[in-house]
């Protein structure tokens, strides 16, 4: 489990955009670094990110080696009603992790 | 627009020239760099042309670190169930290979913009291209320079 | 001009539309930064060292080594029982006879009262808890402590600082008191004030202690790095407090 950081506002009125910011611990080796001897790493990146709204998507992304390490996403999502807010992540090496936010929303 | 796209004039070819080898390899990585530029656009695009406007691409002018670099795309759309961003995609130039990410703008999406931190291997050319749902495409282009940190590890830790 | 006032006037000229240093004329790593790195590091949602820092907090809480206890079994609320205590190390231990920084500290508080492994303080669990220790004093002044027994360290550090090292023969001082605000391979000179330890480099995309950017440092300019935990390194980290005395902590600071 990599650590992972998301803010989200805790409550939100019908209507409004809210402001999401999803943070991830992950070292995306992009598999063009070298080691000491000259080999390169082997490639280990993120290649997938999603965040879901009651199952609906909100944003997904593809990811390449040229995200930075520790990836960050900020996006924006409509508050309609209250429920579950999903962020998942997928990658190399079978990489599979998801979060879950509560959202009120009056 | 993308570099290939201009012609060198006899002036510079001459300038270049005098550089001898040197010139040959400063004429000929750029121009090749740029092509990839255009090809990996028209990829998404599917060989459509893009146009200009509507694309907001927010990238610092001047990087310490291309470790890490913060950007946001924005794109002018109403986001209404009719008329909105389907997708934004972020291409480089200089990198190992072309994309950066593609972000796909769900039902529940709020406004059509997305941040992020990129890495750039060298000061190049970016571009982020938004395809709206009536399926046009929408481009924008920044130029960035990347500077490199001082006193690096001689190990990793 | 003073040579002061031209530090001074160099950094302006140099740094046109970055924010302003401290009124006596000292800047900060994140002064120096570009507005974008800058936003990085104020955004506790987007800079990537608080992912330390959450480690850190979980850490606090996690019960470890053969006496099976947690940094709050013993220390409790970690606001509480942490706030200010990163700014007034490295700190004297007169026990070891000589100053150890905050790392060695959380260290050796884990070894001997937890009964935990011995760790290297750039091991990411004993920077996650630096780290997290080290933020409970964000906003407030270095203040180095006035002990005496630290004052033999601290002018050994002051040596250390001014001689010359490495194939480049260069000292610190050289380019973080002479020239800082003037560029080297593209990158600004930092004045060199520890506020914002451990910091996320961007240069190793990853969180770091002092140890580790002053062992870079010395890379740099082609020296032999002195090995973690050197006294050389304390003692030069005893100095920098010094010199930093009065300037805001940050960490987790962001740096290129």
């Amino acid at each position: 489990m990599a650590r992972a950081l998301i803010k989200v506002p805790p409550s939100a009125r019908r209507g409004e955009v809210i402001e999401i910011r999803a943070l991830i611990a992950h070292p995306m080796e992009t598999g063009y670094r070298l080691d000491a001897t000259g080999r390169p790493l082997p490639r280990d990146i993120l290649r997938r990110f999603s965040c879901r709204y009651n199952g609906e998507l909100v944003v997904g992304a593809e990811l390449h080696p040229a995200v930075a390490a520790n990836p960050y996403f900020a996006f924006s999502a409509i508050a309609t009603e209250s429920g579950t807010l999903t962020f998942t992540w997928e990658g190399d090496n079978g990489f599979a992790q998801t979060e879950t936010v509560l959202l009120a929303v009056t | 627009m993308p570099m290939a796209a201009q012609p060198i004039s006899r002036g510079r070819r001459r300038a270049l020239a005098t550089g001898a080898g040197l010139a040959a390899s400063l004429v000929v990585r750029p121009a090749a760099a740029a092509e990839d530029l255009a090809a990996a656009v028209a990829a998404f695009t599917a060989g459509a042309q893009t146009r200009a406007g509507k694309v907001t691409f927010d990238v610092p002018a001047l990087v310490e670190n291309g470790n890490a670099v913060p950007v946001t795309v924005t794109v002018d759309s109403p986001m209404t169930a009719n008329d909105r961003v389907a997708m934004v995609a972020i291409f480089n130039e200089k990198n190992p290979e072309r994309g950066v990410a593609q972000f796909a703008f769900g039902p529940r999406a709020g406004r059509a913009s997305v941040s992020t931190h990129i890495r750039l291997a060298a000061s190049q050319k970016l571009a982020a291209v938004a395809r709206m749902s009536d399926g046009t495409h929408w481009a924008a282009y920044v130029d960035v320079v990347v500077t490199l940190a001082a006193c690096v590890d001689g190990d990793p830790v | 001009m003073t040579r002061a006032a031209t530090v001074l006037v160099v950094a302006c000229v140099a740094l046109a539309g970055a924010a302003d240093g401290a009124a006596d004329g000292r800047r900060t790593g994140f002064d120096d930064l570009s507005p974008a790195t800058q936003a990085m590091q104020r955004d506790d949602a987007q800079n990537p060292g608080m992912l330390w820092v959450a480690e850190g907090e979980a850490l606090w809480k996690r019960k470890d080594g053969t006496r099976d206890l947690s940094c709050a079994s013993c220390h409790g609320d970690v606001a509480a029982a942490m706030r200010g205590v990163a700014a007034r190390y490295p700190a004297f231990d007169p026990t070891l006879g000589h100053p150890v920084d905050l790392g060695q500290r959380i260290e050796q508080c884990r070894r001997e009262r937890q009964g935990a492994p011995p760790r290297s303080t750039e091991s990411a669990e004993l920077v996650a808890l630096e780290t997290y220790v080290a933020h409970q004093s964000r906003g407030l002044p270095i203040a180095p402590p006035s002990d005496p027994r630290l004052a033999p360290f601290v002018d050994r550090g002051r040596t250390l600082w001014r001689q010359r090292i490495g194939q480049l023969d260069l000292a610190c001082a050289q380019c973080h008191d002479d020239n800082p605000g003037r560029r080297v391979g593209g990158s600004v000179i930092p004045q060199g004030h520890p506020t914002g330890y451990p910091i996320y480099r961007l240069e190793w995309q990853s969180a770091g202690t002092l140890q580790r950017r002053l062992r870079a440092c010395m890379s740099g300019v082609r020296a032999e790095p002195y090995p973690y935990g050197a006294p050389e390194l304390v003692d030069l980290e005893a100095y920098l407090a010094q010199r930093a005395a009065g300037l805001a902590i940050d960490t987790p600071a962001v740096r290129p």
